[in-house]
Protein backbone atom coordinates (compact mmCIF):
# COMPACT_ATOMS: atom_id res chain seq x y z
CA UNK A 1 0.00 0.00 0.00
CA UNK A 2 1.55 3.25 -1.14
CA UNK A 3 0.77 6.56 -2.97
CA UNK A 4 3.01 8.47 -4.92
CA UNK A 5 3.88 11.94 -4.39
CA UNK A 6 6.31 13.55 -7.43
CA UNK A 7 7.00 10.45 -8.88
CA UNK A 8 8.46 8.52 -5.44
CA UNK A 9 6.28 6.10 -3.53
CA UNK A 10 5.70 6.24 -0.09
CA UNK A 11 4.60 3.38 2.34
CA UNK A 12 0.59 4.63 3.98
CA UNK A 13 -0.52 3.30 7.08
CA UNK A 14 -3.60 2.85 8.27
CA UNK A 15 -6.25 5.22 8.85
CA UNK A 16 -3.33 8.13 7.97
CA UNK A 17 -3.77 11.66 6.01
CA UNK A 18 -2.18 12.24 3.30
CA UNK A 19 -0.44 14.59 4.92
CA UNK A 20 0.89 12.74 8.08
CA UNK A 21 2.01 9.94 5.42
CA UNK A 22 4.40 12.47 4.01
CA UNK A 23 5.62 13.87 7.38
CA UNK A 24 6.39 10.27 8.33
CA UNK A 25 8.44 9.71 5.04
CA UNK A 26 10.63 13.00 6.25
CA UNK A 27 8.85 14.95 2.87
CA UNK A 28 9.26 18.63 4.03
CA UNK A 29 5.31 19.14 3.40
CA UNK A 30 4.54 22.87 4.23
CA UNK A 31 1.35 22.62 6.62
CA UNK A 32 0.16 24.47 9.64
CA UNK A 33 -3.25 24.46 11.12
CA UNK A 34 -4.01 20.59 10.26
CA UNK A 35 -7.90 21.26 10.49
CA UNK A 36 -8.66 22.25 7.17
CA UNK A 37 -8.67 26.13 7.12
CA UNK A 38 -5.17 27.53 6.07
CA UNK A 39 -4.84 25.52 2.76
CA UNK A 40 -1.12 25.94 3.31
CA UNK A 41 -1.06 22.17 2.52
CA UNK A 42 -2.32 22.32 -0.90
CA UNK A 43 -1.59 19.17 -3.23
CA UNK A 44 -2.63 18.48 -6.75
CA UNK A 45 -4.14 14.99 -7.25
CA UNK A 46 -3.35 13.76 -10.79
CA UNK A 47 -5.62 11.29 -12.31
CA UNK A 48 -8.57 10.56 -9.68
CA UNK A 49 -10.44 13.11 -8.41
CA UNK A 50 -9.73 13.49 -4.62
CA UNK A 51 -12.43 13.22 -2.49
CA UNK A 52 -14.70 15.76 -1.96
CA UNK A 53 -14.29 16.45 2.37
CA UNK A 54 -10.47 16.86 0.76
CA UNK A 55 -11.81 19.73 -1.34
CA UNK A 56 -14.13 21.67 1.30
CA UNK A 57 -13.57 25.59 1.00
CA UNK A 58 -11.71 25.76 -2.17
CA UNK A 59 -12.59 27.71 -4.61
CA UNK A 60 -13.78 26.14 -7.29
CA UNK A 61 -10.57 26.37 -9.73
CA UNK A 62 -8.64 24.33 -8.11
CA UNK A 63 -11.10 21.57 -7.30
CA UNK A 64 -11.85 21.40 -11.10
CA UNK A 65 -7.50 21.26 -11.19
CA UNK A 66 -7.60 18.23 -8.43
CA UNK A 67 -6.34 20.41 -6.00
CA UNK A 68 -7.19 19.28 -2.48
CA UNK A 69 -5.76 19.85 1.21
CA UNK A 70 -3.66 17.36 2.34
CA UNK A 71 -4.24 16.76 5.89
CA UNK A 72 -8.23 16.79 5.32
CA UNK A 73 -7.14 14.00 2.93
CA UNK A 74 -7.45 9.88 3.77
CA UNK A 75 -4.42 8.05 2.39
CA UNK A 76 -4.72 5.23 -0.11
CA UNK A 77 -3.11 3.47 -2.32
CA UNK A 78 -2.07 4.86 -5.59
CA UNK A 79 -2.48 8.51 -4.79
CA UNK A 80 -0.81 10.06 -8.02
CA UNK A 81 0.23 13.53 -5.98
CA UNK A 82 2.06 16.53 -6.94
CA UNK A 83 3.43 19.31 -5.75
CA UNK A 84 0.40 22.37 -6.27
CA UNK A 85 1.85 24.68 -9.57
CA UNK A 86 2.91 27.74 -8.21
CA UNK A 87 1.32 29.74 -11.72
CA UNK A 88 -2.09 28.42 -11.19
CA UNK A 89 -2.42 28.96 -6.75
CA UNK A 90 -0.21 31.80 -6.24
CA UNK A 91 -0.28 35.11 -7.65
CA UNK A 92 2.22 38.06 -7.68
CA UNK A 93 1.89 40.88 -5.44
CA UNK A 94 3.91 44.30 -4.88
CA UNK A 95 4.77 45.96 -1.63
CA UNK A 96 3.75 49.52 -1.95
CA UNK A 97 3.87 50.52 1.78
CA UNK A 98 5.98 49.17 4.96
CA UNK A 99 5.28 51.11 7.81
CA UNK A 100 7.16 50.05 10.85
CA UNK A 101 5.00 50.26 13.72
CA UNK A 102 7.39 50.11 16.73
CA UNK A 103 10.25 47.42 17.47
CA UNK A 104 7.93 44.60 16.38
CA UNK A 105 4.91 45.49 14.46
CA UNK A 106 4.65 46.44 11.09
CA UNK A 107 2.43 47.01 8.53
CA UNK A 108 1.66 46.19 4.72
CA UNK A 109 0.04 47.47 2.21
CA UNK A 110 0.03 45.06 -1.31
CA UNK A 111 -0.69 45.66 -4.49
CA UNK A 112 -1.94 42.65 -6.00
CA UNK A 113 -1.31 41.78 -9.83
CA UNK A 114 -4.33 40.62 -10.72
CA UNK A 115 -7.84 41.38 -9.41
CA UNK A 116 -8.37 40.55 -5.89
CA UNK A 117 -11.71 39.59 -4.03
CA UNK A 118 -11.92 39.32 -1.13
CA UNK A 119 -13.73 40.33 2.35
CA UNK A 120 -12.43 41.74 5.18
CA UNK A 121 -11.35 39.42 8.20
CA UNK A 122 -10.31 36.47 5.53
CA UNK A 123 -6.14 35.37 5.43
CA UNK A 124 -3.79 35.05 2.63
CA UNK A 125 -1.19 33.05 2.37
CA UNK A 126 2.44 34.96 2.10
CA UNK A 127 4.92 32.47 0.45
CA UNK A 128 9.05 33.54 0.09
CA UNK A 129 10.91 32.55 -2.89
CA UNK A 130 12.33 29.68 -1.20
CA UNK A 131 8.69 28.39 -0.50
CA UNK A 132 8.09 29.53 3.32
CA UNK A 133 4.78 30.33 3.84
CA UNK A 134 2.60 32.20 6.29
CA UNK A 135 -1.07 33.20 6.70
CA UNK A 136 -2.06 36.91 7.62
CA UNK A 137 -5.24 38.27 8.03
CA UNK A 138 -6.53 41.02 5.66
CA UNK A 139 -6.88 44.46 7.64
CA UNK A 140 -8.23 46.30 4.52
CA UNK A 141 -11.52 47.15 2.95
CA UNK A 142 -12.31 46.76 -0.80
CA UNK A 143 -15.16 49.86 -0.76
CA UNK A 144 -12.39 51.82 0.81
CA UNK A 145 -9.20 50.73 -0.01
CA UNK A 146 -7.71 50.31 -3.15
CA UNK A 147 -4.52 47.86 -1.90
CA UNK A 148 -4.29 45.07 1.03
CA UNK A 149 -3.30 45.84 4.20
CA UNK A 150 -2.15 43.20 6.48
CA UNK A 151 -0.36 43.34 9.71
CA UNK A 152 2.69 41.85 11.03
CA UNK A 153 3.47 40.80 14.50
CA UNK A 154 7.78 39.96 15.20
CA UNK A 155 7.78 36.37 16.37
CA UNK A 156 10.88 34.60 18.22
CA UNK A 157 11.17 32.16 15.91
CA UNK A 158 9.14 33.28 12.95
CA UNK A 159 11.51 32.70 10.11
CA UNK A 160 8.24 34.72 8.21
CA UNK A 161 7.86 38.07 10.35
CA UNK A 162 11.52 38.45 10.78
CA UNK A 163 11.84 38.32 7.42
CA UNK A 164 9.05 40.41 5.68
CA UNK A 165 9.87 43.13 9.26
CA UNK A 166 13.70 43.13 8.78
CA UNK A 167 14.23 42.69 5.07
CA UNK A 168 11.20 42.72 2.68
CA UNK A 169 11.43 45.82 1.06
CA UNK A 170 9.17 48.55 -0.94
CA UNK A 171 8.44 46.99 -4.39
CA UNK A 172 9.82 43.84 -3.74
CA UNK A 173 7.31 40.72 -5.25
CA UNK A 174 5.50 38.28 -3.07
CA UNK A 175 3.35 35.81 -3.93
CA UNK A 176 -0.17 35.35 -2.36
CA UNK A 177 -2.71 32.75 -2.58
CA UNK A 178 -6.01 33.23 -1.07
CA UNK A 179 -8.68 34.84 0.18
CA UNK A 180 -9.12 31.80 2.67
CA UNK A 181 -11.30 31.80 5.68
CA UNK A 182 -14.67 32.10 6.95
CA UNK A 183 -14.24 35.16 10.02
CA UNK A 184 -15.65 38.24 7.92
CA UNK A 185 -18.81 40.72 8.22
CA UNK A 186 -22.55 39.90 6.29
CA UNK A 187 -24.12 42.92 5.97
CA UNK A 188 -27.76 41.11 5.97
CA UNK A 189 -28.33 41.82 10.07
CA UNK A 190 -27.41 45.56 10.53
CA UNK A 191 -28.68 45.90 14.04
CA UNK A 192 -27.33 43.33 15.68
CA UNK A 193 -24.76 44.45 17.90
CA UNK A 194 -21.19 43.31 16.94
CA UNK A 195 -18.67 41.94 19.86
CA UNK A 196 -15.04 41.76 18.26
CA UNK A 197 -12.62 40.80 20.67
CA UNK A 198 -8.72 40.38 19.05
CA UNK A 199 -4.98 39.77 20.82
CA UNK A 200 -1.79 41.06 19.56
CA UNK A 201 -2.76 41.03 15.37
CA UNK A 202 -6.16 39.44 15.90
CA UNK A 203 -6.65 43.01 15.59
CA UNK A 204 -5.31 43.01 11.92
CA UNK A 205 -9.09 41.16 10.46
CA UNK A 206 -11.18 42.70 13.07
CA UNK A 207 -10.20 45.92 12.26
CA UNK A 208 -11.13 44.80 8.53
CA UNK A 209 -14.33 43.47 9.77
CA UNK A 210 -15.31 46.46 12.13
CA UNK A 211 -14.67 49.30 9.61
CA UNK A 212 -16.27 46.89 6.79
CA UNK A 213 -19.39 47.16 8.65
CA UNK A 214 -19.57 50.31 9.37
CA UNK A 215 -18.54 51.78 6.05
CA UNK A 216 -21.11 49.67 4.99
CA UNK A 217 -24.03 51.61 7.01
CA UNK A 218 -24.05 48.79 9.92
CA UNK A 219 -26.60 50.46 12.63
CA UNK A 220 -26.27 48.17 15.87
CA UNK A 221 -23.16 48.93 18.09
CA UNK A 222 -19.42 47.45 17.41
CA UNK A 223 -17.70 46.58 20.62
CA UNK A 224 -14.05 46.32 19.63
CA UNK A 225 -11.80 45.02 22.50
CA UNK A 226 -8.13 45.12 21.74
CA UNK A 227 -5.36 42.78 24.39
CA UNK A 228 -1.98 42.80 24.51
CA UNK A 229 0.59 42.04 27.23
CA UNK A 230 2.35 45.45 26.80
CA UNK A 231 1.01 48.56 25.86
CA UNK A 232 3.45 48.49 22.90
CA UNK A 233 1.42 45.40 20.99
CA UNK A 234 -1.42 47.90 21.33
CA UNK A 235 -0.25 49.15 17.83
CA UNK A 236 -3.33 51.01 16.15
CA UNK A 237 -4.98 53.17 19.32
CA UNK A 238 -4.58 56.31 17.34
CA UNK A 239 -6.68 55.07 13.88
CA UNK A 240 -9.05 53.10 16.32
CA UNK A 241 -9.96 56.18 18.50
CA UNK A 242 -10.06 58.07 15.50
CA UNK A 243 -12.66 55.31 13.64
CA UNK A 244 -14.60 56.22 17.08
CA UNK A 245 -15.02 59.57 16.45
CA UNK A 246 -16.04 58.97 12.94
CA UNK A 247 -18.48 56.46 14.06
CA UNK A 248 -20.75 56.91 16.69
CA UNK A 249 -21.44 53.31 17.03
CA UNK A 250 -18.16 52.42 17.58
CA UNK A 251 -16.15 51.78 20.93
CA UNK A 252 -12.76 50.76 20.99
CA UNK A 253 -11.07 49.44 24.08
CA UNK A 254 -7.56 48.45 24.85
CA UNK A 255 -6.53 45.59 26.93
CA UNK A 256 -3.08 45.19 28.25
CA UNK A 257 -2.36 42.49 30.80
CA UNK A 258 1.19 43.55 31.91
CA UNK A 259 2.55 46.33 33.85
CA UNK A 260 2.40 50.09 32.97
CA UNK A 261 -1.18 50.67 31.79
CA UNK A 262 -1.30 53.76 30.49
CA UNK A 263 -4.64 55.76 31.89
CA UNK A 264 -6.89 55.46 28.62
CA UNK A 265 -6.38 51.90 28.31
CA UNK A 266 -7.59 49.20 30.50
CA UNK A 267 -5.63 46.30 33.18
CA UNK A 268 -6.32 42.87 32.47
CA UNK A 269 -6.82 40.82 29.78
CA UNK A 270 -9.69 41.41 26.92
CA UNK A 271 -11.90 38.38 27.09
CA UNK A 272 -11.97 38.73 30.57
CA UNK A 273 -12.30 42.72 30.39
CA UNK A 274 -14.96 42.23 27.28
CA UNK A 275 -17.15 39.30 28.69
CA UNK A 276 -17.49 40.99 32.24
CA UNK A 277 -18.90 44.31 30.25
CA UNK A 278 -21.28 42.30 27.59
CA UNK A 279 -22.61 39.61 30.00
CA UNK A 280 -25.54 38.89 28.16
CA UNK A 281 -24.65 38.14 24.85
CA UNK A 282 -28.28 37.05 23.22
CA UNK A 283 -28.41 38.56 19.55
CA UNK A 284 -24.80 39.63 19.08
CA UNK A 285 -22.53 38.58 16.28
CA UNK A 286 -18.85 37.67 18.18
CA UNK A 287 -15.36 37.77 16.32
CA UNK A 288 -12.71 36.25 18.32
CA UNK A 289 -8.97 36.43 16.03
CA UNK A 290 -5.58 35.54 17.86
CA UNK A 291 -3.71 33.21 19.24
CA UNK A 292 -5.69 30.12 19.61
CA UNK A 293 -5.87 29.36 23.90
CA UNK A 294 -7.07 32.96 23.93
CA UNK A 295 -9.65 32.24 20.61
CA UNK A 296 -10.95 28.74 22.14
CA UNK A 297 -11.55 30.19 25.60
CA UNK A 298 -13.20 33.18 23.78
CA UNK A 299 -15.57 31.16 22.47
CA UNK A 300 -16.56 28.87 25.30
CA UNK A 301 -17.25 32.17 27.09
CA UNK A 302 -19.60 33.52 24.12
CA UNK A 303 -21.28 30.49 23.95
CA UNK A 304 -21.97 30.22 27.47
CA UNK A 305 -22.93 34.05 27.51
CA UNK A 306 -25.69 33.21 25.18
CA UNK A 307 -24.55 33.63 21.67
CA UNK A 308 -25.79 31.33 19.02
CA UNK A 309 -23.25 29.11 18.22
CA UNK A 310 -23.63 30.10 14.03
CA UNK A 311 -22.94 33.62 14.84
CA UNK A 312 -19.60 33.38 16.66
CA UNK A 313 -16.91 33.39 14.14
CA UNK A 314 -13.45 32.30 15.18
CA UNK A 315 -10.07 32.60 13.65
CA UNK A 316 -7.13 30.79 15.66
CA UNK A 317 -3.93 31.68 14.68
CA UNK A 318 -3.04 28.32 14.35
CA UNK A 319 0.85 29.09 12.94
CA UNK A 320 3.14 26.49 13.60
CA UNK A 321 6.57 26.26 12.85
CA UNK A 322 6.07 25.02 8.79
CA UNK A 323 9.36 24.26 7.46
CA UNK A 324 12.55 23.64 8.34
CA UNK A 325 14.12 22.98 4.61
CA UNK A 326 13.86 25.41 1.60
CA UNK A 327 11.99 23.99 -1.26
CA UNK A 328 11.95 24.75 -5.07
CA UNK B 1 -53.02 5.81 16.85
CA UNK B 2 -51.32 8.25 18.92
CA UNK B 3 -48.84 10.33 18.45
CA UNK B 4 -44.78 9.33 19.31
CA UNK B 5 -42.54 10.81 21.94
CA UNK B 6 -40.80 12.52 19.32
CA UNK B 7 -43.64 14.08 17.93
CA UNK B 8 -45.38 15.37 21.31
CA UNK B 9 -42.49 16.93 21.96
CA UNK B 10 -42.61 18.86 19.44
CA UNK B 11 -39.86 17.33 16.99
CA UNK B 12 -37.14 18.68 15.24
CA UNK B 13 -37.96 22.37 17.15
CA UNK B 14 -37.99 20.70 20.31
CA UNK B 15 -34.06 19.37 19.83
CA UNK B 16 -33.05 22.96 18.88
CA UNK B 17 -34.71 24.98 21.58
CA UNK B 18 -32.93 22.33 24.20
CA UNK B 19 -29.98 22.10 22.52
CA UNK B 20 -28.01 25.19 23.57
CA UNK B 21 -30.06 25.09 27.34
CA UNK B 22 -28.92 21.52 27.95
CA UNK B 23 -25.32 22.01 26.33
CA UNK B 24 -24.51 25.26 28.29
CA UNK B 25 -25.80 23.65 31.58
CA UNK B 26 -23.01 20.70 30.88
CA UNK B 27 -20.05 23.01 30.32
CA UNK B 28 -20.77 25.12 33.18
CA UNK B 29 -21.12 21.98 35.40
CA UNK B 30 -17.44 21.76 37.20
CA UNK B 31 -17.76 18.26 37.77
CA UNK B 32 -18.25 16.77 33.95
CA UNK B 33 -17.08 20.21 31.96
CA UNK B 34 -14.09 18.34 31.36
CA UNK B 35 -15.41 15.86 29.73
CA UNK B 36 -17.31 17.84 26.90
CA UNK B 37 -14.62 20.45 26.22
CA UNK B 38 -13.64 20.57 22.55
CA UNK B 39 -11.67 22.53 20.32
CA UNK B 40 -14.34 22.27 17.87
CA UNK B 41 -17.56 23.29 19.54
CA UNK B 42 -20.29 23.20 16.57
CA UNK B 43 -18.73 18.95 16.08
CA UNK B 44 -19.02 18.91 19.98
CA UNK B 45 -22.65 20.68 20.11
CA UNK B 46 -23.73 18.71 16.99
CA UNK B 47 -23.10 15.29 19.10
CA UNK B 48 -25.47 16.49 21.90
CA UNK B 49 -28.08 17.50 19.12
CA UNK B 50 -27.39 13.42 18.31
CA UNK B 51 -28.24 12.71 21.57
CA UNK B 52 -30.86 14.46 21.77
CA UNK B 53 -32.72 13.27 18.94
CA UNK B 54 -32.01 10.14 20.43
CA UNK B 55 -33.22 10.48 23.75
CA UNK B 56 -36.59 11.91 22.38
CA UNK B 57 -37.31 9.09 20.24
CA UNK B 58 -36.69 10.70 17.17
CA UNK B 59 -35.00 9.81 13.79
CA UNK B 60 -31.53 9.12 14.64
CA UNK B 61 -28.41 7.09 13.67
CA UNK B 62 -26.97 6.00 16.57
CA UNK B 63 -26.87 2.63 17.90
CA UNK B 64 -25.57 1.51 21.19
CA UNK B 65 -22.60 0.49 20.01
CA UNK B 66 -21.93 3.93 18.41
CA UNK B 67 -22.17 5.07 22.50
CA UNK B 68 -20.17 2.68 23.78
CA UNK B 69 -17.15 3.03 20.95
CA UNK B 70 -17.78 7.18 21.17
CA UNK B 71 -17.19 7.25 25.27
CA UNK B 72 -14.69 4.50 25.49
CA UNK B 73 -11.36 7.27 25.82
CA UNK B 74 -13.74 8.90 28.18
CA UNK B 75 -14.25 6.15 30.38
CA UNK B 76 -10.49 5.58 30.03
CA UNK B 77 -10.18 9.24 31.62
CA UNK B 78 -12.12 8.18 34.58
CA UNK B 79 -15.85 8.85 33.49
CA UNK B 80 -18.37 7.10 35.96
CA UNK B 81 -21.82 6.72 37.01
CA UNK B 82 -21.75 10.22 38.99
CA UNK B 83 -20.85 11.72 35.33
CA UNK B 84 -23.81 10.36 34.14
CA UNK B 85 -26.31 10.86 36.88
CA UNK B 86 -25.06 14.38 36.55
CA UNK B 87 -25.60 14.84 32.84
CA UNK B 88 -28.97 12.80 33.06
CA UNK B 89 -29.85 15.53 35.87
CA UNK B 90 -29.16 18.38 33.54
CA UNK B 91 -31.55 16.76 30.77
CA UNK B 92 -34.42 16.75 33.43
CA UNK B 93 -33.51 20.44 34.30
CA UNK B 94 -33.43 21.65 30.59
CA UNK B 95 -36.92 19.70 29.60
CA UNK B 96 -38.31 21.21 33.02
CA UNK B 97 -37.81 24.51 32.18
CA UNK B 98 -38.45 24.17 28.43
CA UNK B 99 -41.65 23.27 30.55
CA UNK B 100 -42.14 19.64 29.18
CA UNK B 101 -44.86 17.59 30.72
CA UNK B 102 -43.95 15.34 33.50
CA UNK B 103 -44.91 12.26 31.82
CA UNK B 104 -42.87 12.96 28.57
CA UNK B 105 -39.61 13.88 30.39
CA UNK B 106 -40.31 10.94 32.30
CA UNK B 107 -40.21 8.76 28.86
CA UNK B 108 -36.96 10.55 27.88
CA UNK B 109 -35.30 10.04 30.96
CA UNK B 110 -35.99 5.94 30.75
CA UNK B 111 -34.65 6.77 27.25
CA UNK B 112 -31.87 8.39 28.26
CA UNK B 113 -30.98 5.65 31.46
CA UNK B 114 -31.22 3.02 28.78
CA UNK B 115 -27.89 3.95 27.31
CA UNK B 116 -26.22 3.80 30.50
CA UNK B 117 -24.00 0.90 30.18
CA UNK B 118 -23.17 1.67 27.00
CA UNK B 119 -21.80 5.18 27.88
CA UNK B 120 -19.85 3.79 30.79
CA UNK B 121 -18.72 0.04 28.84
CA UNK B 122 -20.22 -1.80 31.35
Amino acid sequence: MALRFEGVAYAIAASETVLQTLLRHGVPMPHSCTVGACQICLLRSVGAAPPAIAQQGLRDTLRQQGYFLACQCPAENRMELMLPRVSEVFFRALVSVKERLGQDHCRLLLTPTADLEYRPGQFLNLRRADGLMRSYSIASVPRCDTMIELHIQRRREGAMSQWIIDTLQVGDAIDIQGPNGACFYLPDRKQDPLLLIGTGTGLAPLMGIARDALSGGHQGPVYLYHGSQSMAGLYRRPQLTQLAAQYQNFHAHFCASGSDVESDCIAGRANDIAFARHADLSGFRVYLCGMPAMVYAAKKMAYLHGAQMQDIYADPFENKDLRDAPRN
Amino acid sequence: MSASLYEQLGGAAAVDAAVDIFYRKVLMDPKISAYFESVDMDAQRAKQKSFLTMVFGGPTAYTGRDMRTAHAALVKRGLNGSHFDAVAGHLQATLEQLGVAQPLIAQVMALAGSTRNDVLGL
